[in-house]
């Protein structure tokens, strides 16, 4: 009897156990832990295309950096805590990714009114172009009658052109356009000289916000409309992540019991090394900000599945190797040789599969991907480290261990 | 060896209790696979595939009201509003899945003031929307396919590096066959794929691939310590039943990952999970019963001309 592998054995499981009792804090810390996609948490995923305008000049990725600047800047104005917005310039479109927006229709209208605006004059004609307008902020009516206002500061060149149109059309209504919807139609009052103007008659504030917001982020170089969008109210994530948790859960501990029940002492083993596998699965996803989706969650099940293969292998090759009549710890070691050979070529194949995904996928596709390419190369590693560290420590214990335990009859 | 020796065809024969020769059973295994792939095709080619909206482009909405809804309600206040589409009642009349065409947000918040006013409140933490515009679809399914072709034939290199070019054509047709079969019964039962469907095939190539990767590696190992006289016939059944018990373990454990998912995992993962437990399944049949017998079957017809076929085995 070594002593020493008992003791070694007993430190490791201590280890792994205390690794487990610390880390479930920070993986699941809701700020700094393991990002959840917005299926798992609510919120909206939105993807934008840039449209050609009808002139047929093809957008730049200038043009996309901008309208990309624009959106953000409503979002921010939306109040979205962390949003993430991608620009894809091959395909034209912003990716947006709103987590727990409290009303995601009014959200998406506000960011949806991605369209040019101008002002006209009464006869239809557009004289002046949003980007003239440098800035556009909500305020309290100054004039003492109680109601709220959009303020307006122009360019100077917006400015000379707003003072004509004021001048020229001087008690008429002006339209201020968001495409072709008439987002309000003040009636000019004075002519405006000095590139402030002031639309008055917004009964609340909320309402003067909103047009605000619109005038200000001004017109988007492109006009755009919604290809793709994932709305998913709040509690309903909560509900999805649950169930994907208890499925997880059930799913372990009946493969725990499966390879209890098969292999004995090596599937305590196996049971052991699938507990680290998961470990450096989850770190992995939080060292990286991976964001788990609920693919995301099933693939890393599925991944479970397929690790404890790892296992499998080398324990019916171990059988195989004791049974042609080597010592189990000869057995052990040559097992764990041959059968790496076999791992190594099945799976690449599977993380070829997974890397096409990959680069072929799209959103939540692409987190799938992601969670089995990681699955595959953590199962390779966990096995290689660690479940061959634990085998040898058992198998060096005594030379006279029970091959039963490994599950191997000697009779046959 | 310094001890013992590698078992023999018997002794492999022995352990096993339910031995029995499936190398020359082959044309059973092949009938009985075609038993279920042709149907499918037939169907693919009648019924094609119940495409979701990930794929033709449309409006999901997923609402849950605070009181019991009819039918007839929410198809006259989508009538109201202009439009048309399937409604699916569940849980008690109270939940709806209102599948319609792409909606730009002003007509979907028109659909959901409507239905509000003329129907029932809803819970808005409930709600769920998905909305695809029609090109994704396209470009969804182009993807797959490039995917399914780039992966495909990286694999067949690889294995054909590793390997020899007819363990790779074997393996392949093993894989498309696993393919087959749950697309085909997918368009058979017209279950309703959405984008996460794409992800199960993918995940099928990968996975059934690995299955029977397995078996060659042993064949291979097995191959070289062929003597002359030797049957490949036999060294083929021999390595199927050397790795038996592995397959049917990890199919097992893979079976009871997909299992709890499907049950329960909620809906958005149902198609992607039935999916893999068919292709898993049909992946672990395969692998066993087709992948192998095909290599043999192009391993003999290669070596008739020069060898004069059954002579050989004496």
């Amino acid at each position: 009897m070594k002593r020493g592998n008992i003791i070694k054995l007993v430190t490791l499981v201590l280890i792994v156990a205390a690794a487990v009792a610390l880390s479930i804090k920070p993986l699941v810390d809701p700020s700094k832990g393991i990002p959840l996609g917005l299926d798992l948490r609510g919120g909206v995923h939105l993807v934008l295309q840039a449209e050609p305008n009808k002139s047929g000049a093809p957008i730049t990725n200038d043009d996309m950096d901008k309208a990309k600047a624009i959106i953000s800047k409503r979002v921010n104005d939306l109040g979205v805590s962390e949003p993430v917005i991608q620009t894809d310039y091959n395909n034209k479109r912003l990716v947006l990714d709103l987590a727990g927006v409290s009303d995601p229709d009014q959200a998406v209208n506000v960011l949806k009114t991605t369209a040019q605006l101008t002002f006209k004059d009464p006869k239809g004609n557009i004289v002046l172009q949003g980007a003239e307008l440098t800035d556009a902020k909500a305020g309290q009516d100054q004039s003492g009658t109680g109601g709220y206002v959009v303020n307006l500061t122009f360019s100077s060149d917006g400015a000379k052109k707003f003072a004509d149109l004021t001048t020229k059309y001087i008690g008429q209504r002006i339209g201020i356009y968001l495409d072709d919807k008439l987002l309000t139609d003040p009636t000019v009052n004075v002519p405006i000289t000095n590139g402030q103007a002031e639309i008055t008659g917004y009964s609340t504030l909320q309402a003067a916000a909103n047009d605000a917001v619109l005038m200000r982020s001004g017109s988007l170089p492109v006009s755009m409309t919604i290809t793709e969008k994932h709305q998913v109210g709040a509690s309903l994530g909560i509900d999805s992540l649950h169930k994907s948790i208890q499925a997880g859960i059930y799913g372990l501990v009946f493969i725990f019991l499966f390879m209890l029940a098969f292999y004995r002492l090596p599937g305590v083993v196996a049971d052991f090394s699938l507990v680290v596998y998961g470990l450096i699965v989850l770190w992995v996803f939080w060292m990286f900000r991976v964001v788990l989706t609920l693919p995301g969650i099933a693939g890393f099940i599925l991944s479970i599945g397929m690790a404890v293969d790892f296992n499998i292998i080398i324990y019916e090759r171990v059988k195989e190797e004791v049974r042609a009549g080597k010592s189990l710890r000869a057995g052990v070691e040559s097992g764990f040789s041959r059968a790496f050979i076999t791992v190594i070529d099945a799976h690449v194949t599977t993380l070829i599969a997974a890397l096409t995904l990959y680069y072929f996928g799209t959103g939540t596709i692409k987190g799938f991907a992601l969670t089995l390419g990681v699955g595959i190369v953590a199962s390779l590693f966990t096995a290689l480290t660690f479940t061959r560290l634990v085998l040898r420590l058992i198998v060096g214990i005594s030379a006279k261990l029970n091959p039963a335990w490994f599950g191997v009859r000697r009779d046959v | 060896m310094e001890k013992g020796h590698p078992a023999t065809y018997e002794e492999v024969q022995k352990i096993h209790p339910l031995y029995f020769n499936i190398v020359k059973k082959r044309y059973w295994w092949f009938a009985l696979s075609l038993l279920v792939i042709v149907p499918g095709i037939i169907s693919l080619f009648i019924h094609g595939l119940n495409l979701g909206i990930d794929f033709k482009g449309g409006t999901m909405i997923e609402a849950n009201f605070t009181k019991a809804v009819t039918q007839s309600a929410i198809t006259d206040t989508m009538k109201s509003v202009g439009l048309s589409g399937e409604v699916q009642l569940s849980n008690g009349n109270k939940s709806v899945l209102i599948r319609t065409e792409a909606l730009q947000q002003e007509k979907q918040t028109q659909l959901m003031t409507a239905l509000q006013k003329k129907v029932a409140d809803y819970d808005k933490k409930t709600l769920q929307v998905d909305e695809v515009g029609p090109s994704m679809g396209q470009e969804l399914t182009r993807n797959a396919f490039w995917s399914l072709l780039i992966a495909m034939g990286l694999m067949i290199a690889y294995i054909s590096f590793r390997f020899q070019f007819v363990f790779a054509i074997s393996g392949i047709i093993a894989l498309l066959h696993d393919v087959l079969v749950v697309v085909g019964l997918f368009s058979l039962f017209q279950w309703q794929i959405d984008s996460t469907f794409v992800a199960a095939i993918l995940t099928i190539f990968g996975y059934s691939i690995n299955d029977t990767v397995v078996i060659f590696d042993r064949i291979r190992e097995n191959e070289t310590r062929m003597r002359r006289g030797d049957s490949y016939e036999d060294m083929v059944d021999k390595s199927v039943w050397q790795t038996m018990r592995r397959s049917v373990n990890t199919v097992v454990t893979v079976l009871i990952a997909l299992f709890s998912v499907f049950i329960l995992g909620g809906e958005s993962t149902k198609v992607f999970s039935l999916a893999m437990l068919i292709g898993v399944f049909s992946g672990a049949y395969s692998s066993i019963f087709n992948a192998s017998q095909i290599l043999v079957e192009i391993k003999t017809h290669m070596k008739k001309p020069t060898k004069g076929g059954k002579a050989v085995r004496a």
